[in-house]
């Protein structure tokens, strides 16, 4: 019982992160219908970015402020300079130019830094708390989950309850009318753009210190899981991809814990192939058909 | 011409790709009248609305709203200048309630307190949408979306209001009250409408000028109760 309970909450420690970085990819795909495969290697870079910062300074939380606004900046740059010029005739398109952009980041960042492990320091004990004889959750562990807690909510907030959030709703919605309404639909874009990569860059600075350290391909993996979360909550649903993501963090950690984690990446892609068999619109896909 | 004219189009051609769709075609509605543009399926009525509002680029001609030059003003910025573009098949927003809907409509608006007021107008004006706010756009009947759309134009309080076949799938009662709603506006406010209708007759009803297109091109432009009163006209124009 007491694993099991301890494998619970790690699960959601780590879905916490998944279910971020899901929020980031369901973000663009409703604005601009990419699945953005970069995304993992944007994270990555702006995780380089932030301990360059931390290292320069002294100051890990001067960092981590960094990579969130080096975030925000990237994923603009990358709206406007790229994925504002795929043409859209092909669904296969943004992939491979998604793609490309993967290869590109990679190629840099591995010119820059090395194609080494780059320790990354977390800034909070990753001991775990013990409550009652219980090993529980770190510090770390209750950062992270605050970090995106407070993220959720204030997305959630400024989409349903600004008049920002109504614009970008309206413009990913119905560009067209939009744009009779006085919406600027391209302003939309890039701020979706922009938002999405500052949270997938909250993603990669909260997950980088649990696992082997800053590399190229650090979010490779953790890009599988919050994919295979956000097709679990449907991609066009945000609250689906927070599900989907702390569903995928349960499962992987269940998987690892008590059959090994040598098992958890067969999992995912089990879950993933579930999904789309049986609901493929994902668990939390609007009533009606989208498109009308 | 006359400096009256809200709306002045002067040798407007546009089109598709390499197929031209309207011809020269001139065109002046006064501050504060209605003009039903009518004419069969394919006249160009549609594209000469979307040409109007900018979704689509003019290669030749001139558009002028209360004398200045619309040319290379972006969509967005239309609604700014007081020009109302309700599309066909409305345009509402499925995924999104009725109030979202509405004050999408005023989000431009520098003057927070008026669009405000002038939501809660649009309530009054249309009880049915006020007894639904909270309802998602494609959860509302036909008429009802009518009114969504229609009522999310006037929140923007326009000066020129484009509407795109408002009577399309609506029952011959809620389209009289749609007429005659456009009339009590253009008499209480000084609304300026350019209707396009297929449904001649009721567009012709509340119209001061009615403009027939046939093929791209303006054919006649002339009071609207000569063209519906006149037998020869009618026969000669609309064919009925």
């Amino acid at each position: 019982m007491d694993r099991f309970v301890f494998l619970t909450l790690d699960g959601l420690s780590r879905g916490a992160v998944y279910a971020a970085f899901a929020l980031a990819l369901v973000l663009i795909w409703r604005a601009a219908r990419i699945v953005n495969f970069a995304q993992g290697a944007m994270a990555v870079a702006t995780a380089y970015f932030a301990y360059s910062v931390a290292a320069a300074t002294g100051s890990y939380w001067l960092g981590f402020l960094a990579a969130l606004v080096a975030g925000l900046l990237l994923g603009a740059v990358v709206d406007l300079a790229v994925m504002r010029f795929v043409d859209h005739s092909s669904p296969l398109n943004p992939v491979i130019v998604a793609l490309g952009l993967v290869l590109l980041i990679q190629a840099v960042l591995g010119m820059v830094y090395g194609n080494e492990f780059l320790p990354a320091e977390a800034p909070l004990s990753r001991a775990a708390l013990t409550v009652g004889g219980l090993a529980v959750l770190s510090p770390y562990d209750l950062f992270a989950f605050a970090a995106v807690g407070v993220v959720v909510v204030a997305l959630a907030w400024t989409f349903t309850r600004t008049p920002v959030g109504l614009r970008m709703r309206a413009a990913a919605f119905a560009p067209e009318v939009s744009r009779l309404l006085g919406v600027n639909v391209s302003g939309m874009l890039t701020l979706g753009w922009a938002l999405a990569s500052g949270v997938g860059a909250l993603a990669g600075m909260l997950v980088i210190p649990t696992e082997l350290g800053l590399h190229p391909h650090a979010m490779d993996l953790v890009f599988v899981a919050a994919f295979t979360g956000a097709v679990v909550g449907g991609l066009d649903s945000p609250p689906g991809a927070v599900v989907g993501g702390l569903l995928v963090g349960l499962l992987l950690s269940y998987v690892s814990g008590y059959a090994g984690s040598d098992l958890t990446a067969l999992a995912v892609l089990l879950l993933l192939l579930a999904v789309l068999l049986v609901r493929p619109a994902g668990l939390f896909a609007p009533a009606v058909a989208r498109r009308v | 011409m006359s400096s009256d004219d809200l709306l002045l189009v002067r040798g407007l051609e546009a089109g598709y790709g390499a197929a031209p769709v309207l011809h020269a075609v001139d065109l002046s509605v006064p501050r504060g009248t209605i003009a039903a543009v009518v004419g069969a399926n394919g006249a160009g009525k549609t594209t000469l609305l979307r040409t109007l509002s900018g979704m689509l680029r003019p290669t030749a001609g001139r558009i002028a709203l209360a004398g200045e030059d619309l040319r290379g003003i972006p969509v967005e910025q239309l609604v700014r200048r007081g020009m109302a573009h309700v599309p066909e098949g409305r345009g509402v927003v499925g995924e999104l309630t009725v109030d979202e809907n509405l004050r999408l409509g005023g989000l431009w608006r520098r003057d927070r307190a008026d669009a405000a007021r002038a939501l809660d107008e649009v309530y009054q004006l249309f009880t049915p949408l006020a007894r639904r706010r909270r309802h998602l756009g494609h959860q509302l009947s036909g008429g009802e979306r009518q009114m969504l759309a229609l009522g999310r134009a006037l929140v923007g309080r326009p000066r020129l209001l484009l509407l795109d076949e408002p009577s399309l799938g609506l029952a011959p009662r809620v389209v009289a009250q749609i007429m005659a709603l456009l009339r009590q506006l253009r008499d209480s406010t000084g609304l300026t409408v350019l209707l396009v209708e297929q449904n001649v007759r009721s567009a012709l009803s509340v119209a001061d000028q009615g403009v027939v297109m046939a093929l791209g091109r303006v054919v006649t432009a002339t009071p609207a109760a000569e063209l519906r009163d006149d037998d020869d006209l009618r026969h000669a124009y609309l064919g009925f």
